[in-house]
């Protein structure tokens, strides 16, 4: 199998349903001559010319707006948000309109519109670039979001979000785009709301999501080999829907739950899980269920600070010993 | 402290005769009384649901068009298959002037299932993708980035055919009007803004809300742009068609500033007694009512008579009447209903891809 990453991985989602449907248009900053901020986009432009994939203007509310108005008439746009950070100057057009007008129009309309580029910290970017708004996004019924770990769950749930009638939001991370992996060529679709035991594991749960799954991955190796402790690894990769059975069947395995989040704690997403564990699976709980987030405060820019104010595999395994504990 | 014009200090002559223009010339009697009766029935709609709101049969908010009947009817009359509106949340005279039924319209304002967005929307909320209506929208302003959206893709698609984005006077402050404004004139796309002046953004006049003159803040992104008189639908028409003309034919996107005045307040919770005075109200009432004067109008072509008028005018109230008793009769929507219309994959569960919860509780 080829062995790619994730930021081809991604690239080459997009360029399978920009050839399989002439619907699909690539717009966002700098994604088609400057070959994208981050080279996700890179040779696009000159494959599919600048009719299907467009520049825009640094201008997120009008243009992830057009991007709305097309898809109401029949368009598939693919927005970029050169960091998801940016959703707050286009909130309006994202949280207003994307996710309201099927439910406002009674359901006369849809809206198949997919909105992605890297949502974390980690790059020393300081606090206006390091959001991670995917609890913000999820609160919003009427939309999905994708949040992929690895390139194969990159390609798969982009091929899927582009062809999904409803808006679907996709967080990427900067930190994972030059990270590889094997990756199916040709039709490799993976459904969104289907999540993936990434280890399997008898004695604790790890739920987690995208860049933290690797972080969960590595701390999973000490624990098995330093401590004997045989972890779980469970990715949710789509964050709504939510494939809670998957949780389930997990908890009722190894009875402990640690949940690991790149989210600053207060109603994130790891608060939802933790409150359906407890109401849906509480005879099976050994323990509490604990969480690690993000240290709560804006990100910090100094590097090597913001490494800890993240999770990371030492911040993971401690966490992961206190729920044992 | 009103910039707006009073009717006396108003220019009352015409300088053009646009009954003469070839768009309102090739009208038929006919059509012209159509034009007619869409005002007439707009207004005698809208001051049924005034009723029922003040019989408690309505919530939340009710922003009345009346006085501005000319501007939507003058617009929407001239749409082709292809063209598309938009608007805010002044948006039950855009759907009566599309051609939607007015009672599955006064059903929305009852919270009835039956009504057009299923009691989903509500006033603001007005929707038909049949008739090319995109919407009743909320939020001052944010509706304008998707009227470009429909003009993207009118042109992606390569289909002749533009889109109008209305706003009132109070949109052209907010920064996605003019986001859309260069998106649209940066890429050509074939969209007409609207942007229906009645002088009073809620209850800040223009003086005291925005800088310089409104329609001419396209010309910064090299847009045309003009500016008409919106008690008169034939000018509505004359100024409009232009445009839109300019938008099918070259791509080319423009604004319009209509110039009319709102009766009621902003929304049935303004008082109105704090920003401009019962005496101009009255005045523009008098001398400056779009149906009274296109009735005149009418009368002295000869197309109608005094006793089609008045015909026209009880069919309109009768009309009105049937739309509210319908609501009336019309069930709620259930409890179950709530969580349906949210998502297209749940709507429709055979062609569902994805798995897990939806929803949550």
């Amino acid at each position: 199998m080829p062995v790619i990453t994730y930021r081809e991985a991604v690239r080459h989602a997009l360029a399978e349903e920009l050839e399989r449907d002439p619907n699909v248009v690539v717009m966002g900053e700098e994604v088609a001559q400057f070959n994208g901020a981050y080279k996700v986009t890179e040779g696009l432009l000159a494959r599919f010319g600048p009719q299907r994939i467009v520049d825009t203007p640094i201008s997120e509310a009008g243009f992830i707006g057009v991007g709305i108005g097309a898809s109401m008439l029949g368009i598939r746009p693919v927005m970029e948000l050169m960091f998801w950070s940016f959703y707050s100057v286009a909130f309006d057009q994202i949280l207003n309109n994307a996710a309201n007008v099927r439910y406002m129009s009674g359901g006369q309309i849809h809206c198949p519109i997919v909105i992605r580029g890297p949502a974390n910290g980690g790059t020393n970017v300081g606090a206006t670039h390091s959001h991670t708004p995917e609890n913000v996004l999820a609160n919003h019924p009427g939309v999905k979001v994708v949040v992929p770990s690895t390139p194969a769950d990159a390609k798969g749930l982009l091929k899927s979000a582009i062809r999904d009638n409803d808006p679907v939001f996709f967080l990427e991370n900067t930190m994972l785009y030059g990270e590889k992996g094997e990756v199916p060529a040709g039709e490799h679709v993976v459904p969104l709301g289907l999540a993936d035991v990434k280890r399997a594991g008898t004695d604790l749960t790890i739920v987690t999501y995208g860049r933290s799954v690797l972080h969960s991955l590595a701390a999973a190796e000490v624990l098995e080999r330093e401590h004997k402790i045989s972890t779980e690894v469970l990715d949710l990769r789509t964050i709504r829907p939510l494939d809670f059975d998957s949780v389930l069947k997990s908890v009722a395995k190894t009875h402990r739950v640690l949940i690991v989040e790149e989210q600053k704690p207060f109603a994130s997403v790891g608060s939802q899980l933790a409150y359906m564990i407890q109401r849906e699976a509480f005879d099976e709980l050994d323990g509490p269920i604990h969480r690690l987030a993000t240290v709560d405060a804006p990100a910090i820019y100094s590097p090597p600070v913001e490494v800890e104010q993240l999770p990371n595999p030492r911040r993971v395994l401690q966490a992961a010993l206190e729920t044992l504990a | 402290m009103s910039k707006k014009p009073t009717a006396k200090e108003a220019t009352t002559t015409a300088a053009i005769d646009h009954a003469q223009a070839p768009v309102n010339a090739r009208l038929t009697p006919e059509e012209r009384i159509e034009l007619f009766r869409k005002m007439v029935r707009i207004r005698r709609f809208e001051e049924r649901s005034l009723r029922a709101y003040q019989a408690k049969k309505i919530g939340g908010f009710l922003h009345l068009y009346i006085g501005q009947e000319a501007v939507a009817v003058g617009c929407c009359s001239l749409m082709g298959p292809h063209d598309h509106v938009i608007t805010a949340y002044r948006d039950h005279g855009h759907a009566i002037a599309v051609g939607m039924d007015t009672k599955p319209l006064m059903a929305e304002l009852y919270g009835k299932a039956t009504g057009c967005s299923k009691g989903k929307g509500g006033s603001m909320h007005y929707f038909d993708p049949s008739r090319n209506f995109w919407g009743g929208h909320g939020i001052v302003g944010g509706q304008i980035p998707l009227g470009a959206g429909l003009a993207y893709a009118l042109k992606y698609k390569g289909l002749k055919g533009a889109a109008m984005a209305f706003m009132g006077d109070g949109a052209v402050n907010q920064g996605a009007v003019h986001e859309a404004y260069n998106l649209a004139s940066l890429w050509n796309l074939p969209v007409v803004f609207v942007i229906e002046n009645n002088g009073y953004s809620m209850g800040t006049s223009q003086a005291r809300s925005s800088a310089g003159e409104l329609a001419q803040r396209a010309a910064g992104y090299d847009m045309q742009w003009g500016q008409c008189n919106g008690h008169d639908v034939y000018e509505v028409r004359a100024m409009m068609d232009k445009f839109l003309t300019l938008a099918r034919e070259t791509g080319k996107p423009s604004t319009v500033e209509i110039d009319t005045y709102r009766y009621r307040g902003h929304s049935v919770a303004d008082p109105d007694n704090t920003y401009r005075s019962k005496q101009e109200i009255e005045e523009y009432r008098r001398t400056r009512d779009p149906i009274q004067l296109f009735q005149d109008k009418l009368l002295a072509e000869g197309v109608l008579t005094p006793a089609l008028a008045e015909q026209i005018d009880t069919e309109a109230r009768a009309e009105a009447d049937v739309a509210a008793d319908f609501s009336e009769a019309s069930p709620f929507p259930t409890p179950a209903d709530i969580q349906t219309d949210v998502y297209w994959e749940a709507d429709n569960p055979s062609e569902r891809r994805s798995q897990g919860r939806l929803f949550f509780t």
